[in-house]
């Protein structure tokens, strides 16, 4: 039985860590579906974009992933909002965002999808950096830092931007746009405008998450797919918008997916998160932690 | 009694259809025509959820490929079955696991409902993959006929001919939904559920007869598929070209009529076709999708909506 207690053990850790990653990874969903309402459903195609900016970063000029990530911010930040800006022009003003919406976003999906097999084609891209191979032992655990690198990166992620919602004029105006947008109009503040800033930092998001992404797997383009659940599903599970309940969604997923794929092999894992969606949406549509 | 009419003109269409190709005597005419002619089923059968009643399904994949994945079961065990009796049994599978999903989703607001499609057809993709019996991410080979059962000629005109009847039928029952009851309560329900459940509309009811009619008929359109393809494996199944094409193809044509998805599944279905032989293939998925994405931005009635003012 040591032996499956040290698996075990393992399992646990690295669930764990995997959790913290699944949580930057699925921020900025939280911003832009739960605060914004807007369905998203591109965002894992932009973060697959972040992770082969940081690859490009890496392979082309050799420069560390992750700080590349960081100086990159703000040219997805400027995406997000020429995204925003489209979205708002074409659907949110005529009243007509749900069905169209959804579609626009799935496009978006795709064409970033196909272009990036088209420019990188399907091969599987790795980044290096100095702690990509080792790992840390205590006693029987395991830390790989591959692992551990990313969910510190996600922590001071999440952190920074907890502190800006909570404590900037602006964060605490993309909350009040969060809570009622009506309301904000008539106090005469344009919720769009707010709404445009708070999606570029959504989609920011998405350059870091996709460097620490391509540091714990390989990446290839359709790999955004997988995380369409993951992302959805943690957003959902962890009430919509609550940076806190994103967390500990992410963690419990994280977890939840570690083990099976330890115990019950690899290829059953990508049914753990949607298992876990669907389940969420059936009977707890408010999330673990939502306000009904 | 115009609906018989109707049905009377989309066979008399399907006929000269048959004719015409069976004139230019070419197997390629056929392979194409069948896929296109599988977009106008899928097309078809979207809108009727998607269209009518406003609710987005990203699922398609999954609904066809359960549909496929009947007939390899079916294939294994039952080898006798005539293929028409292969696709009603996987309209139904496939037309339960709407309603079950539908039960467990269409009471929340319909953003919901399109996510929990999407992770749907991962669950069933993961469920396919691990399932040795229908060969697993192996794959699952099937030896087509040679010959057509019914008339003189190849297997493959046969495909044509049953896919050709069942794009009548879902475009008949698309078009005649649209002027019944149903169809006035899809469409209450896609302008505005709140006022449409207090006006005494069963909304639950509808939308559940909505998603087991779609998910019913993307089965349909998906149970040939094996004896199309003769090497079916989970990756091509459950691709997501399926749920892109079938999302754009209503949405280029025209969401609010049965006439959108035909009009949207023919000019894209073919267009993909020649774009696939003269370009490649994944130029012609970049182009499904650029076309998607101009046409909800700029055109947001559709082809149908340039011609009504």
């Amino acid at each position: 039985m040591d032996l499956s207690f040290d698996l075990l053990g393992n399992a646990l850790v690295s669930g764990l860590l995997l959790g913290g990653f699944y949580a930057a990874v699925t921020i900025g969903v939280s911003i832009s579906f739960g605060m914004l309402d807007i369905v998203n459903i591109a965002h894992p195609a932009f973060i697959i974009l972040g992770s082969y900016t940081a690859y490009i970063a890496n392979s082309v000029f050799g420069f560390d992933p992750i700080l590349s990530s960081i100086v990159l911010l703000p040219a997805f930040y400027l995406l997000g909002m020429a995204i925003y800006h489209v979205y708002d022009v074409s659907f949110e003003r005529r009243g007509d965002a749900s069905i169209r919406g959804l579609a626009f976003f799935f496009g978006v999906l795709f064409i970033t999808e196909v272009t990036l097999v088209l420019v990188f084609g399907v091969d599987y891209r790795l980044v290096d950096a100095p702690y990509v191979g080792p790992s840390l032992h205590f006693g029987v655990i395991d830390l790989p830092l591959r692992l551990l690198v990313p969910f510190l990166v996600s922590c001071a992620l999440i952190g920074s931007l907890q502190l800006f919602m909570s404590y900037t004029f602006l964060g605490r105006a993309v909350q009040a746009v969060a809570q009622d947008p009506m309301a904000l109009r008539l106090m005469g503040a344009n919720p769009s405008k707010i709404k445009r800033i708070a999606f570029g930092l959504s989609i920011a998001s998405c350059s870091v998450a996709g460097a620490i992404l391509i540091i714990i797997q390989p990446v290839e383009p359709s790999i955004a797919r997988d995380y369409i659940g993951r992302i959805f599903a943690i957003c959902v599970m962890g009430g919509l918008g609550s940076f806190g309940g994103t967390i500990i969604a992410a963690v419990i997923l994280g977890v939840m997916e570690s083990l099976t794929s330890t115990f019950y092999g690899p290829s059953w894992s990508p049914a753990v998160a949607f298992g876990f969606l669907l389940i969420t949406l059936a009977v707890r549509p408010s999330g673990l932690f939502g306000r009904t | 009694m115009r609906n018989a009419y109707f049905v009377l003109a989309a066979l008399a269409v399907a006929v000269v259809t048959f004719a015409v190709a069976r004139l230019i005597d070419n197997a390629y005419v056929f392979f194409a025509g069948y896929v296109v002619l599988q977009y106008i089923v899928l097309a078809t059968a979207w809108n009727i959820l998607g269209g009518f009643t406003g609710y987005v399904n990203f699922g398609t994949a999954a609904f066809f490929a359960l549909g496929a994945y009947t007939t390899v079961v079916l294939h294994k065990t039952m080898p006798f079955l005539p293929l028409p009796a292969m696709m009603l049994v996987g309209g139904v599978v496939s037309g339960l696991i709407g309603l079950g999903m539908g039960y467990l989703t269409l009471r929340l607001r319909g953003t919901f409902f399109s996510i929990a499609t999407l992770a749907m057809a991962v669950v069933a993709q993961t469920l396919i993959t691990n399932w040795n019996f229908v060969g697993g991410s192996r794959g699952a080979y099937i030896i087509r006929p040679s010959d057509s059962p019914i008339f003189s000629g190849d297997y493959i005109q046969y495909l044509f001919v049953v896919m050709l009847a069942l794009s009548v039928i879902s475009v008949s029952l698309a078009r005649a939904i649209q002027f019944s009851r149903l169809g006035f309560g899809f469409s209450a329900i896609r302008d505005d559920e709140g006022a449409a459940e207090a006006s005494g509309v069963p909304t639950l009811k509808l939308k559940l007869i909505a998603t087991a009619l779609s998910g019913g008929l993307m089965g349909m359109a998906g149970a040939p598929l094996p004896y199309y393809v003769t090497y079916l494996d989970p990756a091509s199944g459950f691709s997501l070209s399926y749920a892109v094409n079938t999302i754009a193809m209503p949405l280029i044509g025209g969401t609010a009529t049965w006439l959108g998805p035909v009009i949207g599944a023919i000019l894209l279905g073919t267009l993909q076709q020649v774009a696939t032989v003269t370009i490649s293939s994944a130029l012609s998925l970049l182009l499904v999708g650029v076309l998607l994405v101009t046409f909800v931005i700029a055109a947001p009635k559709g082809i149908v909506g340039w011609f009504k003012k």
